[in-house]
């Protein structure tokens, strides 16, 4: 194709973006646009599925019948998320197959947060309170990202996350008002995962690698910092109700500012999760690796049982 | 309390549960995302179901019980569920061959329970028959693909069948309980659910190209007497931990 064609076809597809009209698949899109939105979307679709194993940690000692059943359907619910995002990745002309494969090479990234451990039965009311309250705050702004498909799955999932928020947040409110023994368990997790969670905004505006672009294209709608600091408003009051403690000495409400200030994150912890030195990063793709191995007889007498019966 | 009907309830449930806590082993780990999926649906409908036998039993038995106190602080002696459902996973066709064979029991069995002269027990077996019946349509259909897929797949399946099939009987061998239940017109009478289920599994193993073993009968008494096997002990250490290493909380 001629350059000045494609220049031409550029300057429609930022203009389309700029009126705010969804791409769709079948539209044309610039390469870069193409790989940023399959980076992010699948690597979106990874974290459901890796999220799935902090969470099943407690699945077979969650404490009561009613726990038990609403984790096990909130875990189902991130698969089901996982399902629709590698969906929604494929419209770009990428498989899922080659996704999975990238996952297990360790070639594409999940969100860092699923490399830290769940320790005790706290951590299954944190992880949906916080985890999930962080992953909405930044879904809710993908709600309105440029391209249809995953904007679509952004607000059915978002709906789905909602409730699983509310219910992490109420086992950590049941174990607020119960025993000295629980309230330790639920400021120990909170401990433990506060930081990470605040790491899950992604670095600085100023050193994030596909920020601004992602910003012109409006696949990205919010910066990091903005969200972060959204979220850390929205959440300190839920805090305080539950009559716990961040890890942060300088978290405190700034009048002058209208929000609450904290203190920097340990940047050399988050890099080093991302590159895949965090508490949990090997053993997470080994238990990955080995169910996608375990299962590959399954897979291979599906393929050949339909085939025979076609 | 009526020691029998509290039994046969202990019986529906704990099944129930026990092979829905299995289940929510493979969360996770599953074959494939599809089957993760599915078994987590098939594990939260065991789970809700014993959660309704064991309102019923709770209220039978009166005082502080609940279904919490009866999934939870119960020592292995005291569960009725068959040994089959407690059998590790192995496997994904040792948990395949597990469910079809378990399965299809307990549809015809709560199909037969619609009709039960207990009006509780007919109206949770109706929600739970349709729920079964995809329980049982889903591993019929793997076990068909499975014994119909690859050589892997078939040998897979047809040594799990091999090893299990010892364990399938007990939930067709009436204990007392089960007489009681028949006498009563609460429940079916197994002899006549198992024509159905032999008839039934013969068929899908037909299809599947699966050898039924030689019946090598062995006397299992788990629902009967809570005579389990050695892997009840570790599943209930699990469930039951925060419950009894922190007792008498709400969580």
């Amino acid at each position: 194709m001629q350059d000045i064609d494609v220049k031409s076809l550029e300057t429609a597809f930022q203009d389309r973006i700029d009126q705010e009209i969804k791409i769709e698949p079948r539209d044309w899109m610039p390469e870069d646009y193409r790989k940023n939105l399959i980076r992010q979307i699948s690597q979106h679709a990874h974290s459901e599925v890796v999220g799935m194993l902090p969470e099943k940690n407690w699945l077979t000692r969650a404490p009561t019948l009613k726990r038990k059943m609403a984790l096990l359907a909130k875990i189902q619910d991130e698969g089901g998320h996982g399902l629709y995002l590698y969906s929604a990745a494929e419209t770009l002309g990428v498989s899922r197959e080659e996704m999975v494969r990238d996952l297990l090479s360790g070639k594409a990234k999940y969100a860092s947060i699923f490399n830290y451990p769940a320790l005790n039965w706290a951590d299954m009311g944190v992880i949906g309170w916080l985890v999930d309250g962080a992953a909405i705050v930044n879904q809710v702004a993908l709600q309105r990202t440029s391209y249809g498909p995953y904007s679509r799955a952004m607000i059915r999932i978002c709906k789905e996350e909602s409730f699983h928020q509310r219910q992490g947040y109420d086992i950590c409110l049941q174990l607020a008002r119960g025993s000295d023994e629980q309230k330790r368990m639920l400021q120990d997790a909170i401990n433990r995962w506060w930081w990470p969670v605040l790491m899950m905004f992604g670095p600085h505006d100023s050193a994030s690698a596909h920020s601004a672009q992602s910003m012109k294209w409006k696949i990205k709608r919010v910066s990091n910092d903005g969200l972060r600091q959204k979220f850390v408003d929205q959440t300190v009051p839920q805090l305080e109700f539950l009559k716990m403690t961040a890890p942060d000495p300088q978290l405190k409400w700034n009048e002058e500012r209208g929000h609450y200030d904290f203190g920097e994150i340990d940047w050399d912890e988050f890099w080093n999760v991302v590159k895949g030195v965090g508490p949990c990063n090997k053993r997470r793709l080994a238990v990955r690796n080995k169910a996608h191995d375990d299962g590959a007889w399954v897979r291979e007498a599906a393929n050949a049982y339909a085939q025979k019966n076609n | 309390m009526n020691n029998n009907l509290y039994q046969y309830l202990l019986q529906l449930g704990d099944n129930a549960l026990i092979l829905g806590q299995r289940l929510c082993e493979w969360t996770g780990v599953a074959p494939e995302l599809e089957i993760d999926l599915a078994l987590s649906n098939i594990g939260l409908d065991l789970l809700g179901q014993a959660n309704q036998w064991y309102e019923y039993a709770a209220e039978l038995k009166g005082g502080d019980a609940t279904p919490d106190t009866i999934a939870f602080l119960r020592d292995a002696h005291e569960y009725r569920n068959v040994q089959l459902v407690e059998l590790p996973n192995g496997n994904f066709a040792d948990t395949i061959l597990r469910a079809v064979i378990f399965d299809t029991f307990n549809l015809l069995l709560h199909e037969a329970l619609t009709q039960s002269s207990d009006q509780r027990i007919g109206a949770i077996a109706a929600r739970a028959v349709k729920e079964i019946g995809y329980h049982a349509r889903y591993c019929k259909n793997w076990t068909l693909r499975l014994g119909g897929g690859t050589e892997e797949s078939h040998q897979k399946a047809q040594k799990a069948l091999n090893d299990i099939w010892d364990y399938a009987f007990e939930a067709l061998t009436p204990g007392p309980v089960d007489h009681w239940a028949k006498e009563a017109g609460i429940g079916p009478d197994l002899e006549q659910v198992k024509s159905k289920w032999e008839a039934t599994l013969q068929q899908v193993f037909h299809q599947a190209s699966l050898q039924i073993p030689k019946p090598g009968f062995v006397d299992r008494k788990a629902k009967s007497e809570g005579i389990h096997t050695e892997h009840l002990g570790y599943i209930l250490a699990e469930m039951q931990f925060l419950q009894r290493a922190y007792p008498n909380l709400q969580w």
